[in-house]
């Protein structure tokens, strides 16, 4: 598989999870787990460009396919991605933990809606949980995000 | 000092980090840690009549695998945190079940191998034989008494405690109304979405332990883990890394695991992990707000209070290492921003077979805020009176500060508020939540509430100017997302006169700041500043004195500004502030970064020692803060909502906070304490539910089935802020972390009662309940509105 445009070989053990593998194994720690069953949405990432759990699918699976973590979306040092700069330009994170969920799951949002609507937006970060911000300020950066996106 | 950065909407200075993906969580750090898990029992009260490890041992990977008789605390009884002399039958569990268990998820077993894969297989090995005892759910259950949760407890009865203030029996009987409630509140779980996480490494060579938790109080861990095993505190260093969400149940200390890591750690040779799954969070995890409340209040024509007598039962959990603390704040909490002349309480906290209680955001508030609240609702309805004005005749009025309650609160001291203007934000937010939208099935509810923030007994700083320039600031309390490092620089900005972006703040890691108590009970904004303010300020004084010499003048004539320590009025006699911190410490030997400067042919000869007697190297300073007192926030929660009559979907379609936590440091973070807050709050009123059956079994251990809202679920909240700055504390802050959620079960509870018509006298609700009390509503409680 490739990850953030690097390629990888698959685990050997063929029950690792995707989560673990990426975490564990990569060292690609941005990824967070924080149900294992798919609900909360820690571990969104992208695969060939869409959102999926990485909790929910075995590694072997994502053989031969794109993987992008959050890792991948602004490289060390480089500007961050217009989601992940609208996230904190709307105070869009307390602790941090879902964070990268959302950021993934905004940019597809983004990537199918690039100017949604506000029940898009409701909609499209309705598979990701947050108990820090109570999503006022998330909402707020998902369109703030389609607005630097649309510069 | 100026406040340039206090009260300024600053963007948070930890964000790039965590948005990267390159924050620093407990799970994050590998080392080649071993991996563990539990084997937790399945039965809520069970005596263990054998357990059998062999096939697990066994099991190629696996490293150890402990039971109680294989740890040398093993059959200790973990501490009591804050023991009380009404805590008359404490009792706590031990790190590894051996003979009974008190709740379904209690660990037995504790396995370590080389993955968490392998661990959890060796674990499923594991053949535990129980012999299943009867079950006590629910206090009321557990009041019955029918069956015991210890066998030497007798009553179910951990503590009871009976305040009074004035004469309730005579006024109660004196006054012209008089009305009775039984007012229920279920059980909540904190559910950060980090759940919680050990890691430990054990240095032979060093001798010294490092742990990872993710806790709200490494301080306190590393205190525990050197007693436990028998170390000076300077060979245990904890630390609290990135925490992904706390929200009370953090600050419970011992969980098993985290001795049972350490220990591994130390007897292994090799770092070992735990990672709380899900499932555990929910059967392993402390819980709190299950309360049941008889309430009989006497009342005037007017609707004002005369006398209120509460007599209520906690569900304290199958054991008390967190003491009475829990039902001792809703004692203090139930008459609110109200006077209640005449006030007794009396609370009996009962064992039953479930997790332990320890506070989770807003801790005993919630629950008293509902049922002071409720039991208004009720007197405006038994008087027709309008609900608002029946809030507005009861409020402390805003010349009766300091106002003494008459009860404890749980620093040991009296209740007493200290500042305040409640009138004013029941009127703002009735201002702000304007006419009532057209339509049927539509309520209105209304909720004022205060919160005793900041307890102490102390916070410690250290702040230090390096010879760059920058500045580092150390606390000993963690941060769990309140953007402490925001928050502290814009303190410790203002002292020294240099940018937010020059300070870098860390905390909750006792190798660079030993002291505290941690984060919890709204109080890091309040102990952690002050204690951040009143360093920096000795800093700022160290650096005043140190450039006075330097330019020849007074240190009173000179400020921090721009970087420098300059003469008031001529800026341009100034120092930089870096090279003061290179002036602080007399040298013999440069080593870069402009440091040659403080060497003894460099600098200019001062009369005397270099290092007069009394002053200390370096341009730092470590810095306390103590209060007398709590400091009380308040505010006023107000919504309209709709209940759909078919489904019983509830649209919350306006929600408005007004909200008081003295001077704001960052309006920004606070908006989000309270936006978060509220969120948790409508959760816990109308989505979770801890579903318990009778055999102690919570049927909803997921997020599948235990509904934490979405975004779909939370409506936008309009805020605004009124400031009255308590008197106690020198800047004049009062905690904000958890008055989101406290009064958000009264406001939701009182429009739906509208909406629908029917009484509301529990918490929480949902669809299927709402339908139930419409098909068959409650007999001699509250009386539905008109």
């Amino acid at each position: 598989m490739r990850v953030n445009g690097t390629v990888h070989p698959a685990p050997a053990d063929p029950r690792r999870l995707l989560s673990d593998h990426l975490r564990h194994d990569l060292g690609l720690t941005g990824t967070h787990v924080g149900c294992e069953h798919g609900v909360c949405g820690c571990c969104t990432i992208l695969l060939d460009g869409a959102p999926v759990r990485s909790c929910l699918m075995l590694a072997v699976q994502a053989e031969g396919h794109e993987v992008t973590t959050i890792e991948g979306l602004a490289a060390a040092g480089a500007p961050l991605h217009p989601v992940q700069q609208a996230f904190h330009e709307c105070h869009g994170l307390q602790c941090g933990f879902c964070t990268p969920g959302f950021v993934m799951s905004v940019v597809g949002l983004l990537g199918q809606h690039p100017n949604p609507t506000t029940e898009q937006v409701d909609e499209g970060i309705s598979g990701n949980l947050c108990r820090c911000t109570g999503y006022a300020s998330i909402r707020r950066a998902v369109h703030r995000a389609a607005e630097l996106s649309n510069k | 000092m100026t406040t340039r950065w206090f009260g300024a909407r600053v963007q948070r200075v930890e964000d790039d980090r965590l948005l990267r993906g390159r924050g620093h969580f407990t799970d994050d750090i590998d080392e080649g840690a071993l991996e563990s898990c539990m084997v937790r029992s399945p039965y809520a009260h069970a005596r263990i009549t054998s357990i059998d490890v062999s096939a697990a041992r066994a099991l190629p990977g696996v490293k150890a695998v402990y039971v109680a008789d294989d740890l040398p605390f093993g059959h200790t009884d973990l501490p009591i945190l804050i023991p009380h002399p009404n805590l008359t039958h404490g009792r706590t569990q031990r790190c590894l079940a051996s003979e009974v268990v008190r709740y379904a998820g209690e660990a037995v077993v504790f396995v370590v191998a080389e993955s968490r894969y392998i661990a959890e297989d060796a674990a499923d090995l594991v053949q535990v034989e129980y012999e299943s005892l009867p079950v006590v759910i629910t206090p009321e259950v557990a009041a019955a008494a029918d069956h015991l949760v210890h066998d030497d407890v007798p009553g179910n009865v951990a503590a009871e405690m009976l305040q009074e203030v004035g004469d309730v029996k005579s006024a109660l009987a004196a006054a012209t109304h008089r009305k009775r409630l039984r007012l229920r509140f279920e059980r909540g779980a904190a559910c950060p979405m980090e759940g919680r996480a050990v890691w430990a490494r054990w240095s032979e060579t060093e001798h010294r332990l490092t742990v990872y938790d993710s806790t709200q109080s490494p301080t306190s861990i590393r205190g525990g883990l050197a007693v436990l095993f028998g170390l000076p505190e300077s060979d245990v260093e904890v630390i609290a890394p990135d925490v992904g969400g706390g929200f009370g149940p953090k600050i419970m200390l011992f969980y098993p695991d985290e001795l049972l890591v350490p220990f591994a750690a130390m007897q292994l040779g090799r770092p070992v992990k735990w990672t709380e799954d899900r499932q555990e969070h929910f059967t392993a995890t402390n819980q709190e707000r299950g309360q049941v409340h008889e309430v009989d209040v006497g009342f005037d024509d007017d609707g004002r209070v005369l006398a209120l007598d509460d007599d209520f039962i906690h569900d304290g959990g199958a054991y008390t290492p967190y003491g009475i603390i829990l039902p001792i704040i809703s004692a203090a909490q139930v008459p609110g921003p109200y006077r209640v002349p005449n006030y007794r309480v009396r609370f009996r906290d009962m064992y039953t077979n479930a997790i332990p209680t320890s506070p989770y955001r807003g801790a005993g508030r919630p629950h008293a805020c509902f049922v002071m609240e409720r039991t208004l609702d009720a007197i405006a309805a038994e008087l027709g009176l309008d609900r608002v004005e029946v809030r507005r005749r009861n409020l402390i009025a805003t010349n009766q500060f300091p106002y003494e309650v008459g009860v404890v609160w749980q620093d040991g001291n009296q209740v007493i508020y200290d500042s305040g203007n409640y009138p004013a934000l029941v009127e703002r937010a009735l201002e702000m939540l304007g006419p009532r939208p057209e339509g049927d099935h539509i309520g209105m509810g209304l909720s004022p509430y205060v919160e005793g923030t900041g307890v102490g007994p102390y916070e410690g700083a250290h702040v230090q100017v390096l010879v760059s320039g920058k500045v580092v600031a150390f606390t000993g309390i963690p941060n769990q997302g309140q953007a402490h490092a925001t928050v502290w620089a814009q303190i410790v900005a203002d002292q020294l006169g240099v940018e937010v972006s020059d300070v870098e703040v860390s905390s909750g890691d006792t190798r660079r700041f030993k002291w505290g108590v941690g984060t919890f009970a709204s109080r890091s904004a309040i102990m952690a500043g002050n204690a951040m303010a009143v360093a920096a300020g000795m800093v700022a004084e160290k650096a005043k004195h140190i450039a006075a010499e330097h330019l020849e003048a007074d240190p009173a004539d000179l400020e921090l500004a721009g970087g420098s320590v300059r003469v008031k009025g001529s800026p341009d006699r100034g120092i930089p502030l870096a090279a003061v911190a290179v002036l602080s410490n007399p040298m013999r030997y440069a080593f870069g970064g402009g440091t040659e400067a403080a060497t003894q042919f460099a600098a200019k000869p001062r009369p005397g020692s270099p290092l007069p007697e009394g002053e200390q190297p370096g341009l730092e300073a470590t810095g306390y803060f103590s209060p007398v007192g709590s400091a009380w926030a308040a505010g006023c929660h107000a919504a309209y909502v709709r209940v759909d009559p078919k489904t019983y979907r509830l649209e919350i379609l306006k929600y408005v906070v007004v909200h008081d936590c003295g001077r704001l440091i960052n309006p920004l973070v606070v908006e989000g304490q309270i936006e978060g807050g509220v969120a948790q709050g409508i959760g816990g009123a109308f989505y979770e539910r801890l579903a318990y059956d009778s055999d102690g079994q919570l049927r909803n251990a997921s997020f599948m089935e235990f509904l934490m809202p979405y975004a779909t679920e939370i409506p936008k909240i309009e805020i605004d802020h009124i400031e009255t700055p308590s008197p106690l504390n020198p800047l004049g802050i009062k905690g904000a972390g958890e008055a989101g959620v406290i009064p958000v079960g009264a406001v939701l509870a009182a429009a739906i009662e509208e909406a629908l018509g029917v009484a509301i006298t529990e918490m929480p609700l949902s669809p299927l309940k709402l339908y139930e009390l419409f098909t068959s509503p409650p007999r001699g409680e509250v009386a539905p509105l008109a």
